[in-house]
């Protein structure tokens, strides 16, 4: 075999890729679950049952099904219903799909966290609903919510490798595409647990450093 | 301007408010007192439709105040509120708070408003505490940028929903400064309170609650020196305990 560093230097540039997808898959599915997540959370907090129900069934249904389960099931299934996506697609949706239930239940916890002298207080001035969640609770909510959210974040990258089953060549994939094909099994997974990290340390970092500054402002 | 005509409200079985007829006049301060669970904040948190009532009506200048009409925005812009807790929003500096109501609800020009929203926190002596956020301030001051934020709406009337309950006692006297400060402007003001002293000062009318029913109104004189009903002598025997 030839010494480490050459190793580290050849296999690099295919994990690096795999890493870029990941951000990659991560960012588009992390928006895509913010927005729906956002979503279901004002439905859930609505005082209409039209939009609460809905919303808690949606939520329910999803997260009592596997990760691997939605992602096989868009990809494969969806296809038959005329749906084609490609697995690059079908893996931001399921991954958004699946983790806009844990956002919005952290949204709604932290509109619920909201003090109800708050909305009392923009009641009392005249605003109407959607002017007082968008001025009033929301800001304050979003406060509340940031600490879980950065949690979910950090989730969501880490549970990004599971679309490697739909056939995405992101980091994990690469990884194990690597060693199957060097056999140099410690070197390629501990270069992949490495580049994982280089992610999730610093999104930990900057998360702290988000909560200290607005926890200040207040 | 406000009048009460035979209000009933119950929570489930619970009947709190039992028959309530009064009215406050344009420029009148009128306190409401009572021993705690008399129902007097519900009857006041009933006027800006907080709280809905079963039967009966009340009236903002003619207007009927109901709870779940649309009608009930533009009550709510004429009739101001404070809280026992202040309730300011607390991602807003002191300023913005006071400015929130007219900019977005009345749709009033902004910077007409900064100018009248700063003389307003003035007023009430917080012109060095503008852009502080109320985290950063005390009680009597959250209060008071409170009180400036109802007057920025430009009410008919305030409704006060003990207003220094919530206070340390040094700070209730800033407080209560203001307050004073606003009777003598004939702001109409109706006012839950356990002041008594205060009442008697700057009350036009006293209403005393008892059980969901007014025990007895009068002027401030009347009922707080000279009460009649057995039931508001011995409140006003118990609270004199306390000042």
């Amino acid at each position: 075999m030839s010494p480490l560093s050459e190793r580290i230097q050849e296999y690099l540039p295919l994990l690096l890729t795999g890493l870029w997808r990941t951000v990659a898959v991560s960012l588009l599915a992390l928006f895509l679950a913010t927005a729906l997540g956002l979503l279901w959370a004002m439905m859930r907090t609505s005082r209409n049952i039209w939009l609460e129900r809905p919303a808690r069934y949606i939520v329910e249904f999803l997260r009592g099904i596997p990760i691997l389960v939605v992602l096989f099931y868009i990809y494969f299934v969806m296809p038959d219903m005329g749906i084609d996506l490609t697995a690059f697609q079908a893996g931001i949706i399921g991954l958004g799909l699946i983790y806009s239930c844990y956002i919005g239940e952290t949204f709604r916890g932290g509109i619920e966290a909201v003090d109800r002298g708050q909305v009392e207080a923009a009641k009392s001035i005249g605003m109407r609903h959607g002017k007082m969640m968008r001025r009033i609770i929301l800001p304050q909510a979003v406060r509340i919510s940031l600490p879980p959210y950065g949690n979910n974040m950090v989730m969501l990258l880490k549970d990004s490798s599971q679309v490697s089953v739909i056939s995405v060549a992101e980091l994990t994939m690469q990884g194990k595409m690597l060693a199957s094909s060097t056999f140099d099994n410690m070197t390629v997974f501990t270069m992949v647990a490495a580049l994982y990290l280089c992610l999730t340390i610093p999104l930990n970092i900057v998360m702290r450093r988000v909560e200290l500054k607005m926890g200040r402002s207040r | 301007m406000i009048r009460f005509e035979n209000i009933h409200k119950s929570y489930g079985h619970h009947e709190v408010l039992k028959g309530i007829d009064a009215e406050v006049e344009k420029g009148q301060v009128v306190c409401l007192i009572g021993a705690s669970g008399s129902g007097k904040s519900t009857l006041l948190r009933c006027v800006n439709g907080l709280e809905d009532y079963q039967s009966g009506g009340i009236f903002v200048d003619e207007q009927k105040v109901d709870a779940h009409a649309r009608s009930i925005h533009d009550i709510r812009t004429r009739v101001a509120m404070v809280f026992q807790r202040f309730n300011l929003f607390p991602h807003m500096t002191a300023l913005e708070n006071v400015m929130e109501g007219p900019v977005q609800v009345l749709r009033e020009n902004k910077d007409e408003v900064r100018v009248r929203a700063e003389e307003h926190l003035r007023r009430v002596g917080l012109a060095d505490k503008m852009d502080f956020y109320p985290s950063a301030l005390s009680g009597g001051q959250q209060q008071r940028v409170a009180i400036a934020r109802a007057l920025a709406m430009r009410p008919e009337a305030i409704l006060l929903d003990e207003p220094t309950s919530a206070l340390d006692p040094e700070m209730v006297g800033e407080v209560l400064t203001v307050l004073r400060d606003l009777a003598e402007e004939h702001m109409t003001m109706l006012i839950v309170t356990h002041e008594i002293q205060f009442a008697r000062e700057v009350a036009n009318n006293v209403f005393f609650l008892d059980s969901g029913r007014i025990a007895e109104q009068g002027t401030a004189e009347e009922v707080l020196t000279r009460p009649q009903n057995e039931r508001t002598q011995e409140f006003l025997r118990r609270v004199s305990h306390l000042m």
